[in-house]
């Protein structure tokens, strides 16, 4: 027999901080990922208190990452008021990178291996890596290793004008070659989601996200940074009317609904959540906000198959409540990250559909309709900005304390990604 | 921090030579640094209680104590008039006093004690109690370099230890810029505590260990000074300022190793949501702080509305608000509890174009005032501090005239610093100082405005 199976235990969301998100080559355009994902941190330990403390583990990442910034996260660790022995790792997973680093912490806690993790990501588009291109790099190699000068001099005279273009970061697949947009412009046409539906649901996301500063509700969640104390590709007098006038950017003719608009712009920021045991939220007194119940991730054949590059969490969210008991409709809160109003509205779509859901999800009934008012209450990703890694430790914070609010009740995340993926999580509130 | 550039020329060779007055250096309070640098004439004219037990802490800080003026400097004069009740006495004071002022050393304190002018029994003790003030306040005026002269007014039945936290504030580098005020003593609040230093000593290097404070406004400038000062002298903080302040007050709170809550105190569930805060993070709390205050200046002959409710609104609604609810609230506000606010010279001698601001600060000291009683049936205890001239940011912005004229109508001839204001609170803050209850102290070097 293999060791006792361990007891787990339950995973407590405590809090979450993030910096304001900016719109890239804005405000933040000086700052570095380990800068903001610095100030992050340090905007958590202020707000529970935990100058000086050993955290049991800090998880983080980047989806654009300099090479300098091979240990993003322990050097974060190191430059905050942590305790330097805090251990801390890197996890990248596109889009889904934030809360596939709190299901990692979650999981551990859950686990008893720690006590208390903190868990999110940081993106900058601003200060994207810029790589030289690969003759280049081919002769600065070889020229680090030489031995003679002769041999020095004989690479510096291989070096062409041309080989100085940089090779800047493409937000496009590379098996593909298609840019996110036009994927998800692609999908936009199959499900028949119309520029109105895309344009509502982006009003909506700018008014809720408003809303929510308007109360408070960002009081505890959010840390101003570099001057910047609102997400400041908020539009709170956003409206269908105003959305309308815009421009289409992706797809073609009639089927280009896909405007600026109603797609997330390119975004700086950093998200983080503390995570805990029950036992140790409470020797620090410090609130249990909800509970990280289970998580799934999926992935499809966007390149060869059918499925589009953003649907990957149309598959994952069956599994996940299959293997939780649950149906669609058991939700008091749904988070799903508005990476294109498109993307939100066809997944929706693909659950409601009977033919999509036996074939493809192989269930004899689809998942059904949600009901709307519960989606993205506090404002979601086309009002706040999607700095890649960021965005998980947004939702998993904004919705536990949504949760925490309501006092009862459960809360779906599910959060699309580059390559295909999807990553998709359930949060239980705490009675 | 000295952007006061003329007392740092004053204390040139050139300047001497020049003839330029010379601006001190007031000797302020480091950790570890013993209570006084130098030996305390300790007095008394009759059979005064006071001056027995001060002596014993001066010596047990490690200074030489003298009953008379001799060769050596004095840095500290203490000289308690308690039983003096006639003219003979008050004669007898003024014998004791005037060869000890010569020989105070700069940064030097005089602290005299006396008796409560409304509990005399005859009018003669009366105008004796009284008569101190005005040669207390007159001292004040007349020493130099740095030195201070401050009167502590105690009730007949306070015993010593009632008195003990206020003379080691008072003789300490803690009281740089507290010059001429006069604060009554009066029987602690709440349960009779063990004379202190008996059971439980307080450290006089973190007098308030194991004690939680709220700073509102602790951002920066002021508030951000009473966090650091707090947090040095034992203190955990909870650092509180508007949202969009987060960035600054992160930092305060993790350099203070306290907690940062983001919340505007003019919000309408702010008192629930500080309360709630201190109730579930930190189990109640010890001391609270109103320092947030703003200014929005304008002649009363052209102020609008907006102006006058947003400054009403910071630096005195929202303390209202509070303080009821620490009252009404029985779970937050605990034993030994301490609310000190931060009020304004402006509210004591007005100012032009603060009609609103003097308003505000003002009012708060009416407040303090009257819920003293009220915070006493709980044991806890509610004070005003009234900065002068404190170097900030904002004084910083003022045109160079108005500046220079601010920082040299006082005593001590300059501004005084943010850990002035902050080390004032920290002794009101005390356990120990439950004596001290519904008193406004000025921290203002003696300033000619509105005394
Ligand atoms: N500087 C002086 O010379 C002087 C003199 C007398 C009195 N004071 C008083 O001292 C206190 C501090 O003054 P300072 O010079 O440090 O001012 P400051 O402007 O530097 O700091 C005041 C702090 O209060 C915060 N604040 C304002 N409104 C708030 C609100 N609604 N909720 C929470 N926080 C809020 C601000 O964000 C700021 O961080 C004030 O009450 C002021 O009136 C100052």
């Amino acid at each position: 027999m293999a060791a006792k199976t361990r007891q787990t235990r339950q995973a407590a969301v405590i809090g979450g901080n993030r910096i304001p998100f900016a719109r890239a080559n804005g405000k933040y355009a000086r700052a570095s990922n380990l800068d903001m994902l610095t100030a992050t941190l340090d905007g958590l330990v202020a707000r529970y208190g935990l100058a000086g403390e050993r955290l049991g583990e800090v998880v983080a990442g980047a989806v654009l990452k300099h090479s300098r910034d091979f240990n993003l996260t322990r050097e974060a660790v190191l430059g905050s008021r942590l305790a330097p022995s805090t251990p801390a790792y890197d996890v990248q997973q596109a889009c889904g990178t934030g809360l596939e680093a709190a299901i990692a912490v979650s999981n551990k806690i859950r686990l008893g291996q720690i006590e208390s993790g903190v868990a999110g990501g940081v993106d900058t588009a601003s200060d994207a890596p810029i790589a030289v291109n690969e003759d280049l790099r081919r002769i600065l190699v070889a020229l680090n290793g030489a031995r003679s000068a002769s041999a020095r001099l004989k690479l510096l005279g291989k070096l062409r004008p041309g080989q100085i273009v940089p090779e800047i970061p493409q937000n496009s697949e590379p098996r593909t070659g298609l840019s996110m947009g036009e994927h998800a412009a692609i999908t936009a046409k199959e499900w028949g989601v119309s520029r109105e539906a895309q344009d509502e649901l982006a009003a909506a996301s700018h008014r809720h996200l408003a809303a929510a500063y308007d109360r408070g509700f960002f009081d505890d969640l959010v840390t101003p940074y570099l001057g910047v104390t609102r997400d400041d590709n908020l539009r709170p007098d956003s409206s269908v009317e105003k959305l309308a006038k815009l421009k289409p950017v992706f797809g073609r003719g009639e089927d280009a609904t896909m405007t600026a608009g109603n797609s997330t712009p390119l975004t700086d920021g950093s998200a983080l959540v503390l995570l805990g045991s029950d036992e140790w939220a409470a020797e620090h007194k410090l609130p249990v906000l909800a509970h990280f119940v289970d998580a799934e991730t999926a992935a499809v054949d966007y390149v060869h198959g059918r499925d589009g590059l953003l649907t990957a969490p149309v598959y994952a969210v069956p599994r996940l409540l299959e293997r939780n008991g649950l149906t669609l409709q058991d939700f008091d809160f749904y988070e799903i990250h508005e990476a294109f109003a498109s993307t939100v509205l066809a997944t929706l779509k693909a659950w409601e559909d009977p033919a999509f859901s036996k074939e493809r999800l192989g269930l004899d009934s689809p998942l059904g309709s949600i009901d709307r008012s519960r989606l993205n209450v506090n404002g979601s990703s086309l009002a706040a900005g999607h700095p890649f890694a960021a965005t998980g430790g947004r939702i998993v914070a904004s919705l536990a304390k949504a949760l925490h609010e309501k006092g009862s009740g459960r809360g779906l995340i599910s959060i699309c990604a580059a390559g295909g993926q999807g990553v998709v999580a359930i949060l239980e509130a705490v009675k | 921090m000295s952007n006061d550039r003329l007392r740092d020329f004053s204390n040139t060779g050139i300047a001497g030579r020049l003839g330029v007055p010379r601006v001190p250096l007031l000797r302020r309070h480091e950790p570890g640094r013993p209570l006084l640098p130098g030996p305390a004439l300790v007095s008394a004219v009759g059979a005064g209680r006071f001056a027995k037990p001060i002596g014993a802490l001066v010596e047990e800080s490690g200074q030489s104590v003298v009953e008379s003026a001799g060769e050596d400097k004095l840095a500290a004069v203490v000289l308690d008039l308690t039983a003096a009740a006639s003219l003979a006495d008050l004669a007898a004071a003024q014998q004791i006093l005037t060869p000890a002022v010569r020989k105070i050393a700069p940064s030097g304190r005089l602290l005299v004690l006396g008796p409560e002018p409304a509990e005399a029994s005859t009018g003669e003790a009366a105008a004796v109690a009284q008569a101190l003030d005005g040669l207390v306040r007159s001292i004040g005026k007349e020493l130099r370099a740095g030195a201070t002269a401050n009167l502590l007014v105690v009730a007949a039945d306070a015993l010593p230890a009632a008195v003990d936290s206020s003379v080691r504030f008072f003789l300490s580098a803690r009281s740089a810029y507290v010059d001429g005020q006069v604060v009554h003593v009066g029987v602690p609040v709440g349960a009779p505590q063990d004379p202190v230093g008996m059971d439980d000593p307080i450290d006089p290097d973190r007098p308030l260990a194991g004690r939680v404070a709220v700073v509102t406004g602790a951002a920066r400038g002021i508030g951000a000074a009473i966090a650091d000062t707090l947090a040095r002298d034992g203190a955990s903080i909870v650092a509180v300022d508007i949202p969009a302040a987060g960035e600054n007050l992160a930092k305060v709170a993790n350099r203070t190793a306290g907690v940062a809550l983001q919340l505007d105190i003019t919000a309408a569930d702010a008192p629930e949501r500080l309360l709630g805060h201190l109730r579930e993070r930190h189990g109640g709390v010890d001391l609270v702080v109103h320092n947030a205050g703003i200014t929005r200046d304008k002649l009363l002959a052209n102020m609008d509305a907006a102006r006058w409710d947003s400054v009403l609104a910071v630096n005195l609604a929202a303390q209202l608000r509070i303080n009821d609810a620490l009252l009404t609230d029985e779970t937050v506000l605990r034993e030994a509890g301490r609310i000190v606010c931060v009020s304004s010279q402006s509210g004591i001698a007005g100012n032009r174009g603060q009609t609103n601001y003097a308003a505000s600060k003002a009012g708060i000291i009416g407040m303090v005032r009257a819920y003293a009683p009220r915070f006493a049936e709980r044991g806890a205890t509610i004070n005003a501090v009234a900065p002068g001239f404190i170097e900030t940011e904002m004084t910083q912005k003022m045109p160079l005239g108005t500046r220079e004229a601010g920082r040299r109508v006082n005593s001590l001839r300059q501004g005084g610093l943010p850990v002035d204001v902050a080390e004032t609170i920290g002794w009101l803050g005390q356990s120990s100082s439950g004596g001290v209850n519904g008193q406004v102290v000025r921290v203002c070097g003696q300033s000619i405005l509105g005394a």
